[in-house]
């Protein structure tokens, strides 16, 4: 569902309240956080979506690798998974769907977490993800709040995965697809991993709602305003070309509309304004660092293997969630 | 020169583009009017028929993109979207900035803008966006006096864009009945390229 759409049924239903929710519901988080005692907080997502590639097994490694994102993006280190499959048992042979668990498996294994268990329908179309838990330091939480003017903007991963699978759709630029599909099968747990040696002030990943539609909820919960270099920006290869011959997802312009805070600069070319929007699967973590530390950790992220780690923009001011993008 | 027409009503994304892929390499000379019926699928076709050095002009009929594209030497497809949208929207953009018209007595006001509306859709060619700021969003909101003069007029092609900050100042995201939320980029954009009249 789109950003808007969600949040007006959201809206509708009164909010939960327990003491023991250090993150919940109402501050758009990736993950769901719950203290357990002082030395340990559980932390709780879910996702599941259809084949965004042919291959069954890279789907099912893609699926984890984004269900995982979203406990690095809070600090955190995945422990249990659990399955959410819909399959069509009468169109597809069985191989396909010990294809997809594989590919989770094998994910889930190198994250070093375990699968304990799932939930199987039947359903006309695949559809696959996990239902994810990890641990974390009630005070090492990583939250979209706590960005603080001058700070530096991290990206881990290069941008224009949407674009790409229409791409892929279309028979178009194999270079950039396969390129898109390494990154999506790609854990973000190294990334996490370097940046906890760095007074990282908030994180989040960049998934469904695109680059500026996570920056947005950073800069929203942390109130200020960002700066985003459009020149910076890590891309896929060939993102910039389907873009530029409309092999742009509906969801770039779902949340392009939604996205009422953001400003472009005019030299920013349109297909950048496109990856900008486009919504990412599996796509890299987003840390708010100080300035001072901001270079360390993008070479640090270089020389443990996080190739396209970029700075892309910073903290202005304080604010309500204004982007400006140069 | 031959007319071909593609309707891609119905597919799902890139399903309209790799269409007109196909209908252009398919075609050396001719004219290929590609039918989409959602905004995004009308905007990508666009792009596509740029990125390919091919004009393309679109005319909304019934809420529906009919984007017609010429291909081949001597035939130039540029043309202005402008004169190809006469059929019904015209170039004309308004800015409305208050949900009543004018400035005076409010109850007067709240009588002008619904003749303003019902008189707007007789005349041709309609505008081709109506920009809605401030207590301007009231308008396209539940509830509001001209809801079924902008309904019309979104159904006949006119584009309805309701300023996003403005239905959060006023706490109407949820009440937006007709139209589209859009940011200050677009509304900048809208007014520059356009002959603006503001009400």
């Amino acid at each position: 569902m789109g950003p808007g759409d969600l949040a007006e049924v959201l809206s509708k239903l009164p909010v939960m309240q327990n003491s023991n929710v250090l993150v919940g519901i109402t501050t758009s988080d990736d993950a769901g956080v719950y203290k357990l005692n002082a030395t340990t907080a559980l932390v709780q997502t879910v996702d599941f979506f259809t084949p965004i590639v042919d291959d069954p097994y890279m789907f099912g490694q893609i699926a984890a690798a984004n269900s995982l994102s979203d406990i690095y993006a809070m600090g955190a280190a995945p422990l249990t998974a659990l399955n959410l499959v819909e399959f069509p048992n009468c169109k597809l042979p069985g191989e396909v769907l010990l294809a997809i668990l594989q590919g989770g498996q094998d994910k889930v294994a190198e994250a070093g977490a375990v699968i304990i268990g799932g939930h199987t329908i039947d359903d006309n179309e695949p559809k696959y993800g996990l239902a994810v838990t990890g641990m974390v330091h009630p005070d090492k939480v990583w939250t979209n709040a706590g960005a603080q003017t001058g700070d530096c903007l991290i990206l881990t991963k290069a941008l224009g995965t949407g674009i790409l699978a229409s791409a892929a759709r279309a028979d178009l630029f194999p270079h950039g697809v396969m390129a898109a599909t390494t990154s999506m099968a790609t854990l973000n747990a190294m990334a996490k991993k370097v940046a906890e040696g760095f007074s990282i002030h908030s994180c989040t990943d960049i998934t469904g709602f695109g680059l500026l539609g996570h920056t947005y909820e950073m800069a929203a919960g942390s109130k200020v305003m960002i700066d985003i270099d459009s020149e910076a920006l890590p891309l896929l290869p060939e993102a910039a070309e389907a873009a530029a011959m409309g092999l742009v997802p509906v969801g770039a312009y779902t949340n392009r509309s939604y996205l009422t805070t953001v400003t472009f600069a005019e030299s920013v070319p349109e297909p950048i304004r496109d990856i900008c929007f486009d919504p990412q699967t599996s796509g890299g973590l987003l840390f708010a660092v100080p300035e001072g530390e901001a270079d360390e950790l993008v070479l640090a992220l270089h020389s443990a293997g996080v190739a396209p780690a970029s700075r892309i923009g910073y903290v202005t001011s304080n604010g309500s969630g204004e982007i400006y993008v140069r | 020169m031959s007319d071909r027409i593609v309707d891609c009503r119905g597919m799902a994304c890139p399903g309209p583009v790799i269409t007109t892929k196909k209908a252009i390499e398919e075609t050396s000379f001719g004219r290929i009017t590609i039918i989409v019926d959602n905004e995004a699928a009308k905007t990508n076709v666009t792009k596509f028929a740029a990125a390919n050095e091919l004009g393309a002009a679109v005319e909304v009929k019934d809420g529906h993109y009919y984007i017609s594209i010429v291909k081949g030497a001597g035939q130039p497809a540029e043309v202005d979207k402008c004169q190809a949208t006469t059929i019904e929207a015209g170039c004309q953009v308004y800015l409305i900035t208050q949900d009543t018209l004018g400035h005076g007595s409010p109850e007067l006001g709240a009588v002008l803008i619904k003749a303003f509306m019902t008189t707007l859709l007789e005349v041709k060619p309609l505008p081709v966006t109506i920009l809605l700021l401030n207590a301007g969003v009231k308008l396209a909101a539940q509830g509001s006096p001209v809801l079924d003069q902008l309904t019309s007029l979104a159904s006949r092609g006119v584009t309805i864009l309701s300023c996003g900050t403005c239905l959060d100042y006023y706490q109407l995201k949820n009440k937006l009945a007709v139209g589209e939320i859009t940011n200050m980029y677009t509304i900048v954009e809208t007014i520059t390229q356009n002959k603006t009249v503001t009400l």
